[in-house]
């Protein structure tokens, strides 16, 4: 049905935003979990009275600080690409992204950046409780402003709470809990706050690791190390628990990103989970029978066991979900593509009636699309309808970028729950610092968990695709039709600007850790 | 109350040390971005080449229906 769009536009278009939102992505969990972090140092200071609690607030509250200031407003250059890249898109979804929008714009900012300046300027200014409560005020101000826009994406991966009116070509909200109450929104925001409290817990042991091994700021260090540890082992059984309950999540709503996370090409029951695994560099997305890993080693039942809870469950592949599998109820993307096609056709019968003025049609056409029957026979297939007379491998994401972000986040997510319990067994026995390959160790795993947090939101969006909105729209439609060197030109602009601001963040962050708690 | 308000806030600024370095990046990240970015490169493309919300309705479902 398209066959006239520039997929290099889209790549490109793809490319630009996943650069934005990956460098966006360095910034804020850092902010969310070291915001807490401070906090919570900041709540022993205020009840102890210690003194050398204020200096290990004041030092972290410095790089929270570093952190907030270099990665704040990075975010707004995504609404920027919405509207420029994306403006089909951006119409289409327009009033559900804006009353999270809105609400994250009103509240959660002007309470974040209100209590920052408090935070920062109210040492002996404002009495100790109210400097404290600013503390608090702006870690809960940075999570309330995740929870907005992890709303949104949550819709983008499960649309739920709307209906599209085809009148104005936009989804409308018919129920704003089903919106920011569903299991996907809920679960997604658990599972990105639990991670960014896990990887700003891993930043404070390695900096505190860096001052041990110099035999600098001992008490500091190893103060700061045990309330990190505390939130580090807390948050990795967070995470990995929602990242259980994602991945069945994704089993019943996204079989095709599961399929693809495991590599999974014909569906089985007694599914097993490969644990580690490296697959052949001629690998294709387009399903077929040969083997395509060189090598793996597969926990067997597992894959089964952990969507179902017991071994027996079938696990569609990725052949099941293309071709359809009537044994196991799915619809082939073939019949899919048709519905849609019928959906799209619709919609272009409703507007040429309003064209010609034909009032009866048109209000006829209008009312299928509020008719739950015919929107589940046709209206839910919806993007499924512009893959007609195109290859049917543009609905199978990257097998291979989904296989390698899953399984390097898993692993790298064992490692941080085992790191981080070390940790805090041994600061609790007072004898973290006494092995300095220990201390290596953590400042080697410092850079991990942007790793782990990147490969996770790669996979989240990688694996959906090419849908933006999931089944509704593809990228292929939601994209604006510029000109690609248009596109190209400011893609390389943001490297540019991003580079330089990321090698300031970390100079600055560097000078700042070098001085210590004591410097200024 | 206001004065209050404001010597906290121009005490705060004024004491600054380390903080300005991040003020003058925060500064200039803001002008590269709304002056240079959003002006020249990432304008609301509905907004600005339709005058109603019908029209851009219009234009977007006929993005859908014949892409």
């Amino acid at each position: 049905m398209i066959d006239s769009i520039d997929m290099s536009l889209v790549d490109w278009s793809r490319g630009q935003f996943a650069l934005t939102a990956m460098f966006h992505w360095i910034f804020v969990p850092l902010t969310l979990g070291l915001s807490f972090i401070v906090a919570f140092m900041h709540t022993i200071y205020v009840r102890t009275g210690d003194e050398e609690w204020k200096r290990i607030t004041k030092f972290w509250m410095k790089l929270f600080g570093i952190n907030f200031a270099i990665g704040v407003a990075t975010g707004i250059i995504l609404e920027f690409e919405f509207g420029t890249n994306w403006s089909n898109y951006s119409w289409f979804v327009g009033d559900i992204f804006g009353a999270p929008l809105a609400i994250e714009g009103i509240f959660a900012f002007f309470l974040e950046s209100t209590f920052i300046a408090v935070m920062f300027f109210g040492w002996n200014k404002v009495s100790k409780r109210f400097h404290l409560t600013a503390s608090w005020l702006t870690a809960f101000g940075a999570s309330l402003s995740a929870v907005w826009i992890l709303v949104a994406n949550a819709w983008m991966q499960h649309p739920v709470g709307t209906v599209f009116n085809p009148e104005t070509a936009r989804n409308e909200m018919i129920n704003f809990w089903d919106v920011i109450f569903s299991e996907v929104a809920v679960n997604k925001f658990l599972h990105t706050i639990g991670s960014s409290f896990l990887l700003a817990s891993i930043f404070v042991i390695g900096v505190s690791a860096w001052f041990l091994l110099r035999k600098r700021e001992v008490l500091f260090a190893k103060r700061s190390t045990v309330i990190a540890s505390v939130f580090g082992a807390i948050a990795a059984i967070g995470t990995i628990v929602t990242g259980d309950t994602s991945a069945r999540i994704v089993a019943r709503e996204q079989p095709m990103k599961f399929a693809a996370m495991e590599a999974l090409y014909e569906g089985q029951t007694h599914a097993p989970l490969v644990a580690i695994g490296a697959m052949r560099t001629d690998t294709v997305s387009y399903p077929n029978p040969r083997e395509e890993f060189i090598f793996k080693i597969e926990i067997p039942n597992a894959l089964s066991y952990m969507v179902f809870l017991t071994p027996s469950g079938f696990i569609p592949g990725i052949s099941d979900l293309v071709y359809g599998s009537e044994e196991h109820n799915f619809m082939s993307y073939g019949e899919r593509i048709e519905r849609g096609a019928v959906a799209i056709q619709t919609l272009k019968d409703l507007k040429m009636a309003k064209e010609r003025g034909d009032q009866v049609s048109y209000d006829k056409l209008v009312e299928k699309f509020s008719d739950p029957i015919w929107i589940d026979q046709y209206y839910q297939h919806f993007g499924y309808g512009y893959y007609k007379g195109r290859d049917l491998k543009e609905l199978i994401p990257n097998v291979k970028m989904n296989f390698y972000s899953f399984h390097v986040m898993v692993i790298l997510g064992g490692h941080f729950l085992i790191f981080t319990m070390l940790v805090l067994w041994l600061s609790l026995k007072n004898r973290w610092g006494n092995h300095k390959w220990l201390l290596w160790v953590a400042l080697i795993t410092m850079p991990m968990p942007w790793i782990a947090s990147q490969a996770g939101w790669v996979l989240a969006e990688l694996g959906r695709q090419p849908w933006v909105v999931y089944e509704l729209m593809p990228n292929i439609t939601a994209v604006t039709r510029l000109k690609p060197v248009a596109v190209q030109i400011t893609f390389w602009i943001f490297l540019v600007t991003f580079s330089l601001l990321f090698i300031a963040e970390v100079r600055i962050m560097i000078a700042q850790i070098k001085k210590g708690p004591g410097g200024e | 109350m206001h004065k209050r308000i404001f010597i906290f806030y121009y005490d705060g600024f004024k004491k600054m040390t380390w903080g300005r370095k991040l003020w003058g990046i925060i500064l200039l990240k803001l002008f590269i971005m709304f002056a240079i970015l959003r002006l020249f490169f990432f304008p609301d493309l509905l907004k600005r080449d339709f005058d109603s919300d019908e029209e851009r309705a219009s234009h977007v479902l006929d993005q859908m229906i014949n892409p």
